[in-house]
């Protein structure tokens, strides 16, 4: 048995290797607290891609790691975004941090009920119910209009500054600067969640789940933990939206939402984290463009895109966005390595 | 009560014809098509333009958006669902997900976003009273015409050699082919028939279910609670599930208006629980 703490070392070794930030990460996240600077004009827009951001990597956590294919994120994004809102409406807590991290648990709560439902059965079955559960929250809300405002949507929230000192301004200068960092933080524990050994486990069982209970993961156990973390992350991201705009309305649990979500996640590719953000991206500016353009009917783009995406093929779409992440990749290493290497003859790779 | 009965089965009628094809096309190619609704809002366009605008007869109308949808359908299943099905569920979700936000953009601009009613002729409006019981004639026909849909679809695929191969397909599809059935030109068949039978539902079904630019998504969940309960392989468990939904939900809406769609939700998530594999599924051995 002398051989097992050589290996305990060599695993961590690897998962530690496998963790480390590379220089093209830093670059990135620069730029995304550079906007702040960079682009005072934009701040609503800004806001609304953090805020989905956050939202398609609580999505990839399950579908891009786990392998869970949802329609139904929308219900978590929901019931967060109506507990912020009422929350901060009746008083009952006044400081934003903790209301969110409040709408979170509720939100984690609902997730892990839920995730019992979504171990049964097939991808179909899967499906059916996540929508069916989003559409049931959409209808309680409804009904309910006395708590909710129904069609009207949740009026008259007033958020209180963010820590008694960042209040929300017409500008949303704060508001912004709030949901970057809190898609930053929560991205943090998203990164530490899928590079630890319970990631890994993620993965295994997502590339095959009888083989994984084979060498002893608790398959369902690990699924119904990452769904509640991803259904938190859906709802912290419904909380920040309900925050931001002191507003909330039934739309939150529509089926377009949870659609759109899966757009935004196969445009920027799953299971590497860095997808929801990217994708946001993409989406914001294609809709905003699109929009611009075509006013009403920019959801008939929307569709067509989705249509060319999986007619011509999502690994290949994947494959090209690794390609461009591989050669930016390089570049960035080049530039980052280029002070040590002064006075070197350009490498000839 | 027995008007709600009534109602009830007239809805879940319809709801049959228009979630019958999806049944099959789920249950023959495992194929997931959101887009289903999308048929059904055609034929129902269809008609519209066809008896409102054109000023054809009623009676003929509802055969026309029949074959048109068909013809959609092939010209559909032909040209783009073919190159989807082997691909992941997540991919066919996606497709038909775009198809359904691009038919509901399209309408929108060709035809506007407002409700559409098709006009009805006379001798259809009114009511019948039997027992003290009124039975609107619309929907005694409805209830008419797709029960004797469902008798011929059931006798097509119980004694039909096209039938036979259906289901033997449907059962397995590697020994299907190895026995020298093509299993493409029946999935195109049924394909094309399903829609068109979705095209005929909606056509029916645009007086009771209104008919607007979104109906492929308002009704989505309906056709694929339908599919879910009545699991996949048969006739008899969908249509079963459909009247079970239709009942459910006409007599929800009337009992308890507070909870109105909620009612049906719940029994699907009851039963899902209960039966992962359907309500009326039988147990395949594989």
């Amino acid at each position: 048995m002398t051989a097992m703490p050589a290996v305990a070392d060599e695993v961590a070794a690897y998962l530690a290797r496998r963790a480390r930030w590379s220089p093209l990460e830093v670059a990135f996240w620069v730029f995304v607290f550079a906007t702040i600077w960079l682009f005072p004009g934009q701040y609503l827009i800004m806001k609304d891609t953090a805020i989905l951001a956050l939202f398609a990597l609580s999505l990839d956590l399950i579908l891009g790691y786990a392998g869970v294919i949802s329609l139904g994120q929308a219900a978590f994004f929901g019931l967060a975004g109506y507990f912020a809102g009422l929350v901060a409406k009746y008083g009952l807590i006044n400081e934003p941090v903790i209301a969110l991290i409040c709408s979170g648990l509720v939100a984690a709560a609902l997730g892990f009920v839920t995730s019992f439902l979504v171990l049964r059965g097939s991808d179909l079955t899967r499906l059916m119910v996540t929508l069916g559960v989003s559409l049931m929250l959409g209808e309680l809300a409804n009904r309910y209009s006395n708590i909710t405002g129904g069609a009207d949507g949740l009026q008259g929230v007033t958020i209180a500054p963010v820590l008694g000192l960042f209040g929300f301004d017409l500008y949303g200068h704060n508001g912004y600067v709030y949901c970057l960092i809190v898609l930053f933080v929560c991205f943090l524990l998203a990164r530490r969640i899928v590079y630890s050994p319970f990631g890994l486990s993620l993965r295994s069982l997502k590339g095959n789940a009888l083989r994984a209970s084979a060498v002893g993961i608790p398959v369902e156990r690990r699924l119904v933990a990452i769904y509640t973390i991803s259904a938190a992350f859906a709802g912290i991201a419904g909380a920040l939206l309900t925050q931001t705009t002191a507003f909330c309305s039934l739309d939150v649990f529509s089926l377009d939402r949870s659609a759109d979500l899966l757009l935004v996640l196969i445009i920027g590719g799953t299971g590497y984290l860095y997808g929801g953000l990217i994708g946001a991206l993409i989406y914001k500016f294609l809709q905003d463009w699109i929009a611009s353009l075509t006013p009403q009917y920019w959801q008939f783009w929307i569709g067509l895109m989705l249509v060319v995406i999986v007619l011509v093929g999502r690994e290949r779409v994947e494959g090209w966005a690794r390609a461009a992440r591989v050669a930016i990749g390089r570049l960035g290493a080049r530039v980052v390595s280029r002070p040590a290497a002064v006075g070197a003859p350009p490498d000839g790779r | 009560m027995l008007t709600i009965l009534f109602d009830g089965i007239a809805y879940g009628m319809l709801l049959f014809v228009l979630a019958c094809g999806l049944s099959v096309t789920l249950g023959l190619m495992n194929f997931i098509n959101l887009a289903h609704g999308a048929f059904a809002m055609a034929g129902g366009y269809c008609t519209v333009i066809l008896v409102n605008r054109i000023g054809v007869p009623f009676a003929l109308g509802l055969p026309l958006a029949f074959v048109v949808t068909a013809a959609l359908g092939a010209l559909f299943e032909r040209t783009l669902y073919v190159h989807v099905y082997a691909r992941s569920p997540l991919d066919q979700v996606l497709f038909t997900m775009g198809l359904v936000f691009m038919s509901v953009a399209a309408v929108d601009y060709v035809m506007g976003s407002s409700q559409q009613f098709v006009i009805i002729p006379k001798a259809l409006q009114g009511q019948f009273i039997v027992f003290g019981v009124g039975m609107s004639k619309y929907r005694l026909l409805i209830i008419l015409i797709c029960g004797l849909l469902t008798l011929a679809l059931q006798l097509i695929v119980a004694k039909t050699r096209f039938g036979s191969r259906l289901r033997a397909a449907v059962d397995d599809q590697r020994v299907a082919r190895g026995l020298g059935i093509n299993v493409g030109a029946v999935f195109a068949v049924t394909f094309a028939f399903g829609s068109g039978l979705a095209g005929l539902g909606g056509a029916l079904g645009a007086e009771i279910l209104g008919l607007d630019p979104t109906f492929p998504l308002k009704y989505m969940i309906y056709f694929l609670i339908v599919v879910t309960v009545g699991g996949t392989s048969s006739i008899t468990g969908p249509f079963l599930a459909s009247i079970l939904l239709g009942i459910a939900d006409v007599a929800g809406k009337y009992y308890v208006p507070r909870l109105g769609a909620f009612v049906i939700y719940t029994i699907m998530i009851v039963v899902l629980i209960l039966r992962p594999q359907g309500l009326f599924a039988r147990n395949l051995a594989r």
